[in-house]
């Protein structure tokens, strides 16, 4: 009998005859069984230097980088955008002066599936969840003023971002500023589209061809800008669990590693900047092992199945937000307490950048102060808690690295079942990660719903409601303005120039060649994002998914 | 058409908001509870909407916004039921809706509007008392 074995008989057992366990279910938000003790025999077998090693070096476990925290903090990066490009801009400015060190643009509804402010489908959508963008006088207005060799942007935004790459090293070159200095991250992880967030064009392989070319141009152009932020956080927003996050987004990554040695490029010139996007939920643990695990996966797999040599190819490094599905609208000030506790537990996992969300976005985009709120958590954790003072602290917990060899075990056994399909695109196809995302949120909702899994202010310790909050409203004038901005500079345009971009682009895409070279002169000469949008419609095809729920 | 048949539901996802689980949820907790669901997949304009709705003999709509463009969509989709002659199909909807709207687009004729933290429990009992199936 293990000496565990015997304190549950003896010790433990008979102390729960008088007082029980209460009666909950011990398990993760993922369903992972949680048992009372964590003990040495649980790591049996398990040794240092496979399953850990030291930070910056293989297999990655406790860090990417050397010196993680005690080098650099992570970065404080607030997702931004509404109204008009001047409108966001001001709130990047003021992001900016109050301490944030890098910047992330959101961009509406139009702009992401590939509509000009003007076109009729954009109605009511203009500005509402995020800037609006149409031609790249909007994305100089963006970034006026905003020194593009020394901050990096972040871009959510992916059936269209190559056009917005376009325009963002567009306006660099009207600042003056070499590519070769211009660093950021386009979201650009079309596959997650198809399986979760749901914004797209063409379909699923011309789709990837894109991202390739984009891969392929920033390798030898735009050295320090992530072409690809393969994202996990809307799998898990859409409904998955942390370890169908952890698997389809990793399944994702090696999609694009496929497509790009596919091209005929070197593992050693892309891989070092594939870059990663988790969602950082409630449950602290298993987040945190979430993170670690996801790095040892990913080193093995680049490393073992790919033979990358450079050690920088084998790093999962990633951007991390805290989770907008598990703020609640009641009582809306706890907000700041799941903040607080998800922002800990990415900091705890290693994350290299982070969003921390507002109280307030169940109702609507973040007021200022909200926003201030939230980065202020980043700050407080980062210097008054002492959180980043030694690297990864939970190491050697025997409950964490139980939990994260196991999330790692579930993880790899749903990418072999991804493998044995032919891979993830070809899973997306059949619907395959689709259906499993949407029964495993109709399952999370029947728990909430029951009361099995509690959410507080919503299934217990319920008040009556009796404060409204302040919240961000859009006039609906702005919506108006930008509209007419939008046509009166597109009808200034030469449209002799436009129309020649944009037949060399159908050209390009027909023919295989990366469309990025083209792009940039198309967008240059104003070219729209709804004009180089509808070749893509022409030339690709447009996606219609499969129905399930 | 007989007065007891099932209560038929058209579930919209209007606009170009790709946020779905909530419409998948509502879509599935109504079949689930015995009705006709019809679910409209992503991106719809409000033509299709008024569109389907008609043409499935739909007794309701329920719309899901999470865009911030329920202004907008949810007064159109209106305005076509209205022009069709076909206002006694009841509409509700949900999603990241500040409380003014809500109250603006009650006004207008929208029945209900359900908002995070909803549970399905409570958008079935409102189908089953607000929604009567057409004879």
């Amino acid at each position: 009998m293990s000496e565990r074995e015997r304190w549950r008989r003896e010790t433990y057992g008979p102390f729960t005859r008088g007082a029980p366990e209460r009666p909950v279910r011990f398990e993760s938000l993922s369903g992972l069984p949680v048992q009372p003790l964590y003990t040495p025999e649980d790591l049996r077998g398990w040794t240092y230097d496979e399953k850990l090693g030291y930070p910056g070096e293989y297999p990655f476990t406790r860090g990417v980088y050397p010196t993680m925290y005690r080098g650099r903090l992570w970065t404080m990066r607030m997702f931004a955008g509404f109204g008009r490009p001047e409108d966001t801009n001001a709130r990047f400015k003021y992001l900016l002066a109050q301490g944030q060190t890098g910047l992330s643009t959101a961009f509406d509804m139009p702009a992401l599936m590939g509509y000009d402010a003007d076109h009729p489908r954009a109605r009511g959508e203009v500005g509402r969840e995020g800037v609006s963008i149409s031609t790249l006088d909007d994305f100089e207005r963006l970034f006026d003023g905003i020194p593009l060799g020394d901050v990096t942007t972040s871009m959510t935004i992916n059936c269209t971002a190559s056009i917005a790459l376009a325009m963002y090293l567009a306006v660099a070159e009207k600042q003056g500023v070499a590519w070769s200095r211009v660093g950021g991250t386009m979201q650009n992880d079309m596959l997650k589209e198809f399986i979760a967030q749901k914004e797209w064009i063409c379909p699923p392989a011309p789709a990837v061809r894109i991202v390739t070319d984009m891969i392929e141009f920033t390798s030898t152009h735009v050295p320090r800008f992530n072409p690809v932020s393969i994202s996990g956080y809307h799998i898990r927003e859409a409904g998955s669990t942390a370890v169908q996050e952890l698997a389809f987004t990793l399944a994702d990554g090696l999609a694009y590693v496929e497509a790009a040695l596919a091209r005929g490029l070197d593992i050693d010139s892309f891989a070092p900047r594939l870059s990663f996007f988790f969602d950082i939920h409630n449950d602290f643990f298993e987040e945190i092992a979430k993170l670690r695990a996801a790095r040892r996966i990913w080193a093995r797999f680049m490393k073992e199945r790919y033979g990358a040599k450079k050690p920088e190819s084998l790093r999962l490094r990633t951007h991390t937000q805290t989770a907008g599905v598990s703020a609640t609208a009641q009582q809306p000030l706890n907000n700041v307490a799941r903040v607080a506790l998800q922002a800990l537990a990415a900091v705890l996992g290693g994350a290299q950048s982070l969003h921390t969300n507002s109280y307030d976005e169940t109702w609507a985009l973040p007021t200022e102060e909200a926003v201030t709120v939230a980065l202020r958590t980043q700050q407080i954790l980062a210097e008054e808690t002492g959180v980043a003072l030694t690297i990864d602290p939970l190491g050697g917990s025997y409950f964490l690295e139980t939990l994260t060899d196991a999330m790692e075990a579930a993880a790899l056994e749903y990418i072999r079942t991804i493998d044995a399909m032919g891979g993830m695109i070809r899973a997306i196809d059949t619907g395959y990660p689709q259906k499993e995302i949407a029964d495993a949120a109709y399952r999370y909702q029947l728990m909430d719903d029951r009361g099995e899994k509690v959410v507080v202010g919503v299934n217990r310790y319920v008040m009556a409601e009796t404060r409204a909050i302040a919240y961000l409203k859009i006039d609906d004038a702005v919506e108006l303005e930008q509209i007419e901005r939008v046509r009166r500079f597109k009808a200034s345009r030469d449209m002799a120039k436009v129309e020649k971009r944009l037949g060399q682009l159908a050209d390009a895409c027909r023919e295989g060649r990366n469309v990025m070279p083209v792009l940039l002169e198309a967008v240059k000469d104003y070219a729209s994002l709804g004009e180089i949008s509808d070749v893509y419609r022409q030339v690709f095809g447009l996606y219609r998914e499969p129905i399930i729920f | 058409m007989t007065a007891d048949r099932t209560v038929r539901v058209v579930v919209a996802k209007p606009g170009l908001d790709g946020h779905d689980r909530g419409a998948k949820i509502v879509a599935r907790s109504l079949r689930d509870a015995g009705f006709e669901v019809i679910y409209t997949g992503l991106h719809q304009t409000p033509e299709q909407i008024v569109a389907t709705a008609i043409q499935e003999d739909a007794d309701a709509i329920g719309l899901s916004v999470l865009s911030g463009a329920h202004n907008y969509l949810f007064k159109r989709v209106l305005e076509l039921l209205r022009e069709k002659g076909a206002e006694d199909i009841v509409v509700f909807g949900g999603g990241i809706i500040p409380p003014e709207d809500i109250a603006a687009l009650k006004t207008m004729g929208v029945r209900e509007i359900f908002t995070p933290g909803a549970s399905t429990q409570e958008i079935v009992r409102f189908v089953r008392e607000h929604i009567r199936a057409a004879v």
